[in-house]
């Protein structure tokens, strides 16, 4: 108990400064801040794992995310049947060319010896494909695109509900993950992250461009909830008591009956919005608190301790028999698929999908600052810092706020430098996050939360 | 004449873009691929660097113009460069002794300092916006075409025209010039010479009495004037915005890379393929091939290898390739 009281603080503080925004601002607002602060807390632990437990750079959690939004709209997005009907075969034929490409590339690489031979071999059945895949797809994207364009114009998804796309989308991003650590993880460290980064913006880019699949900067809308939708509770007998009783205080307190009435709907339309937001935020908790123990169990299990050995000393960890290569790439999956269920929770929230939205700023840096600035290694460290630096990110502007109204109280309300700062509010919060870090690193370089190793 | 009008269309839409886009990127990608060799750490600052030097001369550029001094048919942000370049020296310098040195005399592993750099792009990004806001910004006057489309046309009876833009003149002229002097300051120069020095060696550099202050600050200067340089450019050429500038490291860092990390003529060079691979992918070919091809064989689609929005895509394929087959380098950088 007492060893995790920093801990307890340290959570009591960040639950506190929810409250205390319920109270100040609404308590609509408070919700979102949580559930999106659970979301990061998701995102922070897949780093974590990377970084924390196995010392990996990985700079590319944006294209992760997008790809778990991904899964969430071809898992529930309603499936357009014309599209199919114009192109689907086609797509599918393409989907077994490339398929088959990546066979025969194996065995290529299996029969042969290195050679010059092989390369060249290689490189020509990678050109013939990619010109048959041009050929094939080409006319079928554009009689999938031609369809309906103004609402579907591209293939849809499954149909399914959405919670499906939690796990499909850790596959995806999983996937991703085997395929980029196979090709990036000999590299040197900060090669890596160069290399994670840039990968991360070719599947941004593909998810912007290819339209058949993702409606690209259309975006797709209005996907399917797996909570309640506000219109429907206000319409619904229980809730409406629920909430009197809730309020029943308040609602005496008025004598005349139809302001009373009055008085009771406009209370409906809030609560209807704090409810959905309290069954988000139920569901990402349960999310997080499984992932939390998993990752915890994981962390002092025998394997948790051979990936500590291999951050900390690589050569003594492969003198011991240990495989670091093949260690490196289950770490560089894992963390990946958990990013992965991140995405497709922040998609699932916001019921849309916005290609356009993801920018390394918001998606792979933040996230990196949180799990430095939580403490890296330890993961009540890093779910902290997604609270605590996603919190700092939102209430950025109204602090920002106070502090130049405070500084400039001097000057006019027309004083050009004040109305300059004011403008610029937004912006304020870039330079809080980077002396945050800054400040971090220099007088706390292991996080609010360090790493703590029990010994056994 | 049919293969003169393609010739001239290359010239026209690919090898004169790449060429200053290259050049841009080349600044940049020199003086990330100098802090990477000297200093050991990937400086994730570099887009931001650019924008902070470019915001600082647009400020000059907008004063001067305020005070009515120009140069005529050239753009006036030519004579706000130096003042932006200084403006930048001092930046980074303040930043270096507030930041970067800390973890030096620590001899913090690289990763650190990558990760502190990143605490810098917050910061600097930061400034940069509220200073001048994020939007899109145009800085150049003065003449803007020395030929046009037209005249050439008129000029040599060809159906095809080829524009010159002045940006792209002074582009290729500035990476010239400062190009040339850095490269005759690294293999020449006393100090020049102990930078490479301590790139190769550091142990070795120290115990020959090189004064590792001196190297280190030096980069920084360096650092700066290139990055304002490039920065400038690449506003005059298209536009200044922030969020580009930022993007922009992205291929700056492929250049680098693709060059060989450390070695700054890799870098130079870095830039211009990464540049003519971009725009030669994604160029469409069609009215090439219907000024040689006969009628008969006159193509179908666009004969675009990929289109336009994959250009970023691009060099980052390239940089991947490189690293998978080649991971010191087109032209042997430090090996990983």
């Amino acid at each position: 108990m007492r060893n995790n009281l920093d801990v307890i603080a340290a959570y009591s503080i960040m639950l506190g400064l929810i409250i205390l925004v319920g109270f100040l601002q609404s308590w609509s607002m408070a919700l979102s801040i949580l559930c999106l602060c659970l979301i990061s807390a998701v995102m922070t632990i897949g780093a974590n794992i990377q970084w924390g437990y196995a010392g990996l750079i990985n700079f590319g959690i944006m294209g992760y995310t997008a790809l778990g939004g991904l899964a969430a709209v071809l898992v529930s997005a309603p499936p357009v049947e014309d599209a199919w009907k114009a192109g689907g075969l086609d797509m599918l034929i393409c989907a077994f060319i490339i398929f088959s490409m990546i066979l025969i590339i194996r065995l290529v690489l299996q029969k042969f010896s290195k050679s010059k031979n092989r390369n060249y071999i290689i490189a020509a059945v990678i050109i013939a494909g990619l010109i048959l895949l041009r050929l094939i797809s080409a006319p079928a994207i554009e009689s999938i695109e031609a369809i309906n364009p103004a609402t579907t114009g591209f293939l849809g998804g499954m149909g399914l509900p959405i919670l499906f796309s939690w796990i499909v989308g850790a596959f995806f991003a999983g996937g991703l993950a085997y395929v980029i650590g196979k090709i990036a993880l000999g590299l040197r460290a900060d090669y890596l992250a160069i290399a994670t980064l840039l990968i991360s913006e070719i599947v941004i880019a593909v998810i912007k461009h290819e339209d058949w699949l993702s409606r690209g900067v259309k975006n797709v809308i209005g996907l399917k909830r797996p909570v309640p939708y506000e219109i429907d509770l206000q319409g619904k007998e229980w809730f409406i008591n629920l909430v009197q009783k809730f309020h029943q205080g308040s609602l005496n307190l008025i004598s005349d009956n139809l302001e009373r009435q009055q008085a009771l709907k406009q209370l409906v339309i809030e609560s209807s919005t704090v409810f959905v937001k309290l069954c988000f935020a139920g569901l990402f908790t349960a999310v997080v608190i499984i992932l939390l123990i998993v990752t915890q169990k994981a962390l002092y299990s025998p394997w948790g301790r051979m990936m500590r050995a291999i951050r900390d000393n690589e050569e003594a960890a492969n003198a011991m028999g240990k495989n670091v290569v093949k260690q490196h790439l289950l770490i560089f999956v894992l963390g990946s698929a958990i990013v992965g269920i991140a995405g497709a929770m922040m998609v699932t929230y916001d019921g849309l999908f916005t290609p356009g939205s993801y920018r390394p700023m918001r998606y792979t840096f933040l996230i990196w600052v949180m799990v430095i600035v939580g403490g890296s290694g330890n993961n009540f460290g890093a779910i902290l810092g997604g609270f605590a630096v996603w919190f700092l990110w939102i209430e950025a502007a109204p602090i920002a706020l106070f502090l130049i109204n405070f500084f400039t109280s001097g000057l006019e309300e027309t004083n050009a430098l004040k109305v300059h700062l004011i403008d610029s509010i937004p912006y304020f919060r870039f330079l809080m996050m980077g002396v945050g870090l800054l400040l971090i690193m220099r007088y706390r370089p292991k996080g609010i939360l360090p790493e703590k190793i029990k010994r056994v | 004449m049919d293969f003169l009008n393609a010739i001239i269309l290359l010239l026209n839409y690919l090898f004169v873009p790449a060429l200053s886009y290259g050049s841009q990127l080349a600044l940049g990608a020199i003086f990330v691929s100098l802090i990477y060799g000297i200093l050991r750490f990937a400086y994730f600052t570099a887009g931001d660097l650019m924008s902070f030097g470019t915001m600082f001369t647009i400020l000059f550029t907008w004063y001067f113009q305020s005070l009515g001094i120009n140069l005529g048919f050239l753009p006036t942000a030519l004579i706000a460069i130096p003042f932006g370049i200084i403006v930048t020296i001092l930046y980074v310098l303040l930043k270096d002794k507030l930041v970067f040195s800390y973890y030096r005399t620590k001899k913090s592993p690289p990763v650190m300092l990558a990760m502190v750099s990143i605490g810098t792009m917050f910061v600097t990004q930061a400034i940069v916006r509220i200073i001048i806001g994020p939007f899109d910004r145009r800085f150049f006057d003065g003449e803007k075409f020395i030929i046009r489309a037209n005249e050439f046309k008129e000029m040599t009876g060809l159906n095809e025209g080829l524009a010159i833009k002045s940006t792209q003149v002074i582009t290729l002229f500035v990476t010239i010039i400062v190009v040339s002097i850095l490269f005759w300051f690294l293999n020449k120069t006393k100090t020049g010479k102990s930078m490479r020095a301590y790139s190769d060696n550091e142990d070795l550099a120290l115990l020959s009495g090189i004064d590792p202050k001196k190297v280190v600050m030096t980069t920084w200067l360096i650092a700066a004037i290139l990055a304002t340089i490039g920065g400038a450019l690449y506003g005059l050429d298209k536009s200044f915005k922030p969020f580009t500038y930022f993007n922009n490291m992205l291929p700056i860092f492929a250049a680098a890379i693709v060059g060989g990390i450390g070695n700054p003529f890799g870098a130079f060079l870095g830039g211009y393929v990464i540049a003519f691979s971009e725009i030669l992918l994604t160029y469409a070919y069609k009215k090439f091939f219907v000024y040689l091809l006969p009628e008969s064989l006159e193509p179908d689609g666009l004969l675009q290898l990929l289109s336009t929005d994959y250009k970023f895509a691009v060099s980052f394929s390239i940089l991947v390739v490189v690293l998978l087959f080649r991971p010191s380098g087109i032209f042997k950088g430090k090996v990983l």
